[in-house]
């Protein structure tokens, strides 16, 4: 080969060849997605949470889908009653679909742990509940006060157990109860058929999300 | 301590060395006219490369701080939690941000901008812009890592760097080295393109495509997944597996002096490549929530990598077929031909990650990162290594001051990469399977990993004490004024007493000796630069 031109043209092509066919065309057959009448969208506050989740990279340890129970066993460990569709995902932006579990899925933890107060203790410290976890403690998203400068309106956090700070009282900021408020949001838990589900026919590509 | 007096003057010692690098070249068979092709080559490319890859080892270093308190942090999750910054989540990113767009991404632009001009028997064009797009390409990465490490994230791996700061940035730097290259190209003197050559420019086409794609700030959903995967894995096999492999097809077949071993092989692993590993991405959501024809393209895409991959390795490793000893003497081609051989394998481990039996165990697991790291450094690390051990003794003027100081950075990066490939790919296969087994508690999968984790960050750390060994040899190297040379002996020089052979020896000032020696196992007539030409065909 021996012109610039073979080559470049050529690289061009091939690249704008697979942009069609990986993201322009799914582009075109997803727009028809619309989330399920049970899904509600984020509230404000979930919102911030999710922007939380997203800056202290999450996502690098936990994922958020469910996989068909005849591939895995994402379903028989108890993270999900059914596989997720891109349905459940319409107000995710970007997507925290996630590649690693290194701690468990999330996508319906606020079916699994519901407790907000369960979920500040383990943001703050998580093996002050959990004492086999590798997760990291967030105590930043926390703020260690003298216990008589703790406000009325302060979110006060009571760590149990031998590792909780001594002499100070931990209250959550508002960043940990943002994402705490998100977390507890995260339930893809209502049926879903085809149509209710946003799914068009090609966007499921003849797979059953319901069985 | 770094440059101990020699005979050569230094005030002169430019002229002394045209005049002693031309002796040497008249008694190797080269011709003045192609010794002044290189030399000029070299001249234009000397400023920005060497630049650059001070750039590239200063990120070499802070990535690797980076990887290492994240490794850390996944067996002692307690270290380093008060500050926001240091958080796992964070560190994470900045190492890779660190590495993959700081360090590997300047070593394989200096390489670049240095190949260039050699193949095409020319000049370097706009220098300038070329170093100053360096410059804004790196004052992205530092810009997208300060912003990460302080919150900034745009939310999805590889991409989070942000993309009104970072983004720009990134794509003018980008576009300036462009510039550079294709203006150089354009302007050659060579009749004919060699295979690295179609590299370099396929690269720097399909960058900007890819992170014009990937930074849309228009995707949401199960759409932005797959951009993501998309852009995410298409960045290594059209940037940095583009100008490794570019590289690769340099170096082996010069060090070696014999041609690389098939012209049409070498053509069908590139459009090959092109082909299939564009559709690649996919396979990174295997069972997710997308249309399940995206995830099967993607499948079999992956297989089909059997064919580049096949056609580019036994392109590489037959030109090396029966001169294996030659690894002992060249650390460019120790480096580079074990880099050969990890492409090889991390491709075939990808084809065989993406069947979905195999995924089943190693989606969401510790072997993915394992894989990441076998492409990631001991392919495309490996061969920037060895394109710098070759490329800046022939810019300085002098050989490595150091062979004991290669030797240690080979062998300390070659037992890190392998103990933390290992231990973390076992770690994920023991992850998988105790995940699999919907009996088994969550906490058995993090308990059977956590050996791996303490494996890899052994590993990790033992690489970069061979990183610091390597840029401590570095700053030597060019810290050396031109014309010293302590010792004047090429690296692995005692287990390489053939290459200095009488003619080359007699008489002359040891400086350009050495320079002339760097790296040239073969005298024969074919290891001139330029000169690498496919065994048949010239179109």
């Amino acid at each position: 080969m021996t012109r610039i031109s073979l080559i470049a043209l050529g690289a061009f092509a091939v690249m704008a060849s697979a942009i069609c066919l990986l993201v322009l065309v799914p582009q075109a057959l997803l727009r028809d997605v619309v989330a399920p009448p049970q899904l509600q969208p984020y509230t404000e506050q979930q919102l911030a949470g999710r922007q939380v989740y997203i800056q202290n990279g999450c996502v690098y340890c936990h994922s958020q889908q469910i996989r068909d129970p005849a591939f895995t066993t994402d379903v028989d460990r108890g993270w999900g009653g059914r596989a997720t569709v891109p349905g459940d995902y319409v107000y995710d932006k970007p997507h925290l679909l996630g590649t690693m579990r290194t701690g468990p899925d999330l996508i319906n933890v606020g079916q699994r742990l519901p407790d907000a107060e369960w979920q500040l203790i383990h943001l703050y410290d998580p093996r002050s509940v959990v004492d086999w976890s590798l997760m990291p403690g967030f105590p930043f998203l926390f703020e260690e006060k003298a216990p008589n400068t703790v406000q009325p309106a302060d979110r006060v956090v009571r760590i149990p157990g031998p590792r909780a700070p001594r002499g100070v009282v931990v209250v959550a900021k508002p960043e940990a109860i943002a994402l705490v408020d998100y977390l507890v949001s995260l339930k893809r838990q209502y049926p879903v058929t085809h149509p209710t589900s946003g799914g068009t026919r090609t966007a499921f590509g003849g797979r059953n999300a319901t069985h | 301590m770094t440059a101990p007096p020699t005979g050569a003057p230094s005030s002169d010692a430019a002229a002394l060395g045209q005049e002693n690098v031309r002796a040497v070249a008249a008694a190797r068979g080269l011709a003045p006219e192609d010794l002044d092709i290189r030399l000029r080559a070299d001249a234009s490319s000397y400023t920005v490369v060497l630049v650059l890859f001070a750039i590239a080892i200063g990120w070499l270093l802070i990535g690797s701080i980076f990887g290492d308190i994240a490794s850390l942090k996944l067996h002692w999750p307690d270290f380093l939690t008060r500050q926001s910054w240091l958080t796992f989540g964070r560190v994470r990113t900045a190492h890779l941000h660190a590495v993959n767009y700081g360090w590997a991404t300047a070593a394989l632009i200096g390489t670049s901008l240095w190949l260039t001009p050699r193949l095409v028997h020319n000049e370097l064009k706009s220098p300038v812009a070329a170093l100053i797009g360096g410059a804004l390409f790196t004052l992205g990465i530092a810009v997208g890592i300060i912003g990460v490490l302080l919150g900034f994230s745009d939310g999805m791996e590889w991409l989070e760097a942000n993309r009104y700061t970072a983004g720009p940035l990134l794509v003018i730097g980008g576009g300036l080295v462009g510039l550079s290259l294709f203006r150089t190209v354009a302007a050659r003197r060579a009749a004919h393109l060699y295979v690295s050559v179609w590299y370099i420019l396929g690269a720097f086409i399909w960058f900007p495509m890819l992170y014009v794609t990937g930074k849309w700030p228009t995707w949401t959903g199960v759409e932005s997944a797959a951009v993501n995967w998309f852009f995410a894995h298409n960045v290594l096999g059209f940037w940095l597996t583009a100008m490794s492999v570019g590289a690769a097809y340099y170096f082996i077949p010069k060090v070696l002096g014999r041609p690389i071993y098939s012209y049409q092989l070498s053509v069908v692993g590139f459009w090959s490549l092109a082909m299939f590993y564009s559709l690649n991405g996919m396979h990174h959501l295997v069972g997710g929530p997308l249309p399940t024809w995206m995830i099967t393209t993607s499948i079999v895409a992956s297989v089909f990598m059997f064919i580049p991959v096949v056609a580019t390795g036994i392109n590489l490793h037959m030109t090396v077929v029966g001169r294996f000893g030659a690894l002992r003497y060249s650390p460019t081609l120790r480096f580079v031909v074990l880099g050969a051989i990890a492409y090889t394998a991390v491709s075939l481990q990808g084809s065989f990650t993406a069947l979905r039996e195999v995924n089943r165990v190693t989606h969401f697991t510790h072997w993915t990162v394992a894989h990441s790291h076998v492409g990631g450094y001991a392919f495309v690390t490996f061969v920037a290594f060895g394109a710098m051990y070759y490329i800046v003794p022939r810019l300085v003027g002098h050989e490595w001051p150091s062979a004991r100081l290669v030797r240690w950075h080979f062998n300390t990066v070659l037992a890190g990469i392998a103990i933390y490939v290992v231990s973390l790919t076992w770690a994920g296969v023991a992850q998988g399977l105790a995940l699999l087994d919907a009996r088994l508690p969550f906490q058995i999968s993090v308990e059977r990993s956590l050996p791996g984790l303490y494996g890899r960050s052994l590993g990790g750390l033992i690489l970069t004490v061979g990183h610091f060994i390597f840029a401590w040899h570095f700053w030597r190297m060019v810290r050396m004024p031109t014309g010293a040379q302590p010792g004047a002996r090429p690296p692995f020089h005692e287990a390489q007493p053939i290459l200095y052979t009488d003619e080359a020896e007699a008489g002359r000032p040891q400086t350009f000796r050495a320079a002339a020696h760097s790296d040239q196992i073969a005298r024969a007539p074919a290891a001139h630069d330029g000169n690498v030409r496919p065994a048949q065909g010239t179109s």
